[in-house]
């Protein structure tokens, strides 16, 4: 199970109504179906994603999160969830605060490109950085919106999310320590729970 | 017929006629003391009589879904979608396709016999909704030793039916798979319904509806009819691939007064011409009006979500990118009141040029996606074992 999952269904109360915009394989959802008997669907658009879902018995639906998410409505669900996909949303902000109307909570995981190893690549080889998580050339990346743990941050702030819960996923050591101390330099992964209060 | 059949083939099979003694009290009040339904039947039930899946056939669709009948040169109408090893796999599953009343291959309708005059109901046949099939399914159920349905299968009119099944006996079915369908028709729908109806009424030797009894049959208005409802059925780019401009006749040289004829005015033509030989009109116009009359939610305070509510079963909703008859948006707006009214569903929206009657034909992810939910519901039998 991916790290970022672990901290999801921990903060998942069971039984909770959950949509997971971006849902992939289904792997999250079908893991919060069997650990935290959570009802969840997922949105995707991509057909082998999808396929996979149908095959691991998990509520998909064909649905670019690009356009609109009116279709769903208010405070429907109790935790709207993505996962590494914010950044290659349009328009972030506006994705979150659709998730933030959907939800009364909301989960965000999100690769920190102000963790050190992209930072190095892109001072030393003055380049943009194509690293082992963000493994793209920059003109064939879905990431279209590259953020940092501190940029998101300053943009709850502005727009009044309330920051519940936070973690600081890294690997290897001494990163993972160090998470705590230098969060922005050393964060690899960032996972968030939020609301709007 | 091929020879051999193909091995992924049903094969040889035949219809038969079930007699249901029971009365059947449609949604207009009348009752037929009895009935009769025509119904093919593939696989095997098992002892619990609980792998069964009922196939509901749109519009101008019948019990010959899979095989072929001796001497026949195509398949039934769904041959790409049951079968062994198929999407709808018969060897897993025991699939039943009845043809409904008031259609005309077999059931009973317009051109069975009224018992009250002796002779055939014609026009006088008793309006229909969806739900007085699926009562008189609710019977067959009972004939074949069904003890519930491990998925009722439906496209078009047929998935409207198949929703209605998931509403009316929620403890039935375990699973509903509504493809290329809509929870009502729009008004662009119910507008092509009409011209196909006012073709057939304004057919001389339709007679009010008492043709039969005259020796006479309004061809002319079933194939334009048909015609009509054909062109909807296929997309614009796919009418253009398929025919372009190309001739059958003549040339468009100027200066020349051959009789010139386009390649889609001939399939046009011919695409009537077999099925105003083949539709009985009386049916044409009783079905193509139910539909019109059809909306999931009327009884539910038009609340789709309400409807949704009294389901127990799991979805899964199919449509087609180029399907402008049952659009995808309007099985988007089945899955919202599904999400909303908190039933498991799956939705794909199938890339596809062509049009609604894509729902029949080959695709291989429209198969794939439907091949395995289905084998997640037939898993699903096989360990209640």
């Amino acid at each position: 199970m991916r790290d970022d999952f672990d901290f999801i269904a921990r903060w998942i109360p069971p039984q909770s109504r959950v949509l997971d915009l971006g849902c992939g394989d289904g792997a999250l959802l079908s893991e919060l179906a069997q650990s935290r008997a959570v009802r969840g669907y997922g949105l995707e658009i991509d057909p082998d994603s999808i396929q996979a879902c149908i095959e691991r018995g998990v509520n998909v639906i064909e649905q670019d999160l690009n356009n609109s998410l009116d279709n769903f409505a208010d405070q429907s669900f109790d935790t709207v969830i993505m996962t590494q996909a914010l950044q290659a949303m349009r328009y972030p902000h506006l994705v979150l605060d659709e998730m933030l109307r959907i939800g009364r909570e909301c989960i965000v995981t999100f690769p920190n490109f102000g963790q050190w190893r992209a930072r190095a690549y892109l001072t030393l080889q003055g380049r943009m950085p194509v690293t082992k998580q963000l493994s793209y050339q920059w003109y064939d990346t879905p990431n279209i919106h590259f953020f940092t743990y501190r940029d998101f941050e300053q943009l709850c702030a502005e727009r009044g999310i309330v920051i519940l819960q936070r973690k600081r996923l890294a690997n290897g050591w001494p990163d993972r320590w160090l998470t705590g101390v230098m969060p922005n330099l050393f964060t690899e992964t960032a996972v968030y729970q939020l609301s709007r209060r | 017929m091929p020879d051999p059949l193909p091995a992924n083939s049903v094969g040889l099979v035949a219809s038969r006629r079930i007699a249901i003694e029971q009365p059947l009290t449609l949604a207009c009040g009348v009752i037929l003391d009895r009935h009769e339904l025509e119904v093919e039947c593939y696989g095997r039930l098992n002892a619990a009589g609980d792998n069964a899946i009922l196939i509901c056939h749109a519009l101008s669709g019948h019990h010959h879904a899979a095989g072929y009948h001796p001497g026949d040169s195509r398949p039934g109408w769904w041959e790409n979608y049951i079968g062994p090893g198929k999407a709808i796999d018969t060897e897993r599953f025991f699939v039943v396709c009845p043809t409904n009343i008031g259609s005309c291959f077999g059931s009973t309708g317009p051109l069975s016999t009224n018992p009250a005059t002796g002779r055939p109901w014609a026009a006088e046949f008793p309006p229909l909704r969806a739900r007085d099939w699926v009562n008189s399914q609710r019977l067959l159920m009972d004939k074949l030793g069904i003890a519930r349905w491990s998925a009722v299968v439906g496209g078009s009119l047929g998935g409207m039916q198949a929703m209605r099944w998931a509403l009316e006996y929620p403890e039935l079915l375990d699973h509903c798979v509504v493809i290329a369908s809509a929870m009502k028709l729009s008004a662009q729908n119910i507008a092509f319904n009409e011209i196909a109806r006012r073709a057939i009424k304004s057919d001389p030797d339709f007679c009010a509806g008492d043709y039969a009894a005259r020796g006479t049959s309004p061809q002319r208005g079933l194939a334009l009819a048909r015609m009509i409802g054909h062109v909807t059925y296929l997309s614009d780019e796919l009418m253009g691939q398929k025919f372009g401009r190309e001739l059958r006749l003549g040339d468009l040289a100027t200066g020349t007064v051959s009789p010139v004829q386009f390649e889609i005015e001939s399939y046009l033509n011919h695409q009537g011409d077999k099925f105003s030989e083949a539709f009985d009109a009386n049916s044409y116009l009783l079905i193509t009006k139910m539909l019109d009359y059809f909306d999931l939610a009327r009884e539910y305070d038009n609340d789709p979500i309400e409807a949704f509510r009294h389901a127990r079963c799991q979805f899964q909703v199919i449509s087609f990118s180029s399907d402008w008859r049952f659009a995808p948006t309007r099985s988007r707006e089945i899955v919202d009141a599904l999400v909303a009214a908190g039933r498991d569903v799956c939705y794909c929206e199938i890339e596809s040029d062509q049009g609604h009657d894509a729902f029949l034909l080959p695709n291989p992810r429209y198969q794939h996606a439907l091949g395995a939910y289905l084998a997640r519901a037939a898993t699903a039998v096989e360990s209640r074992r």
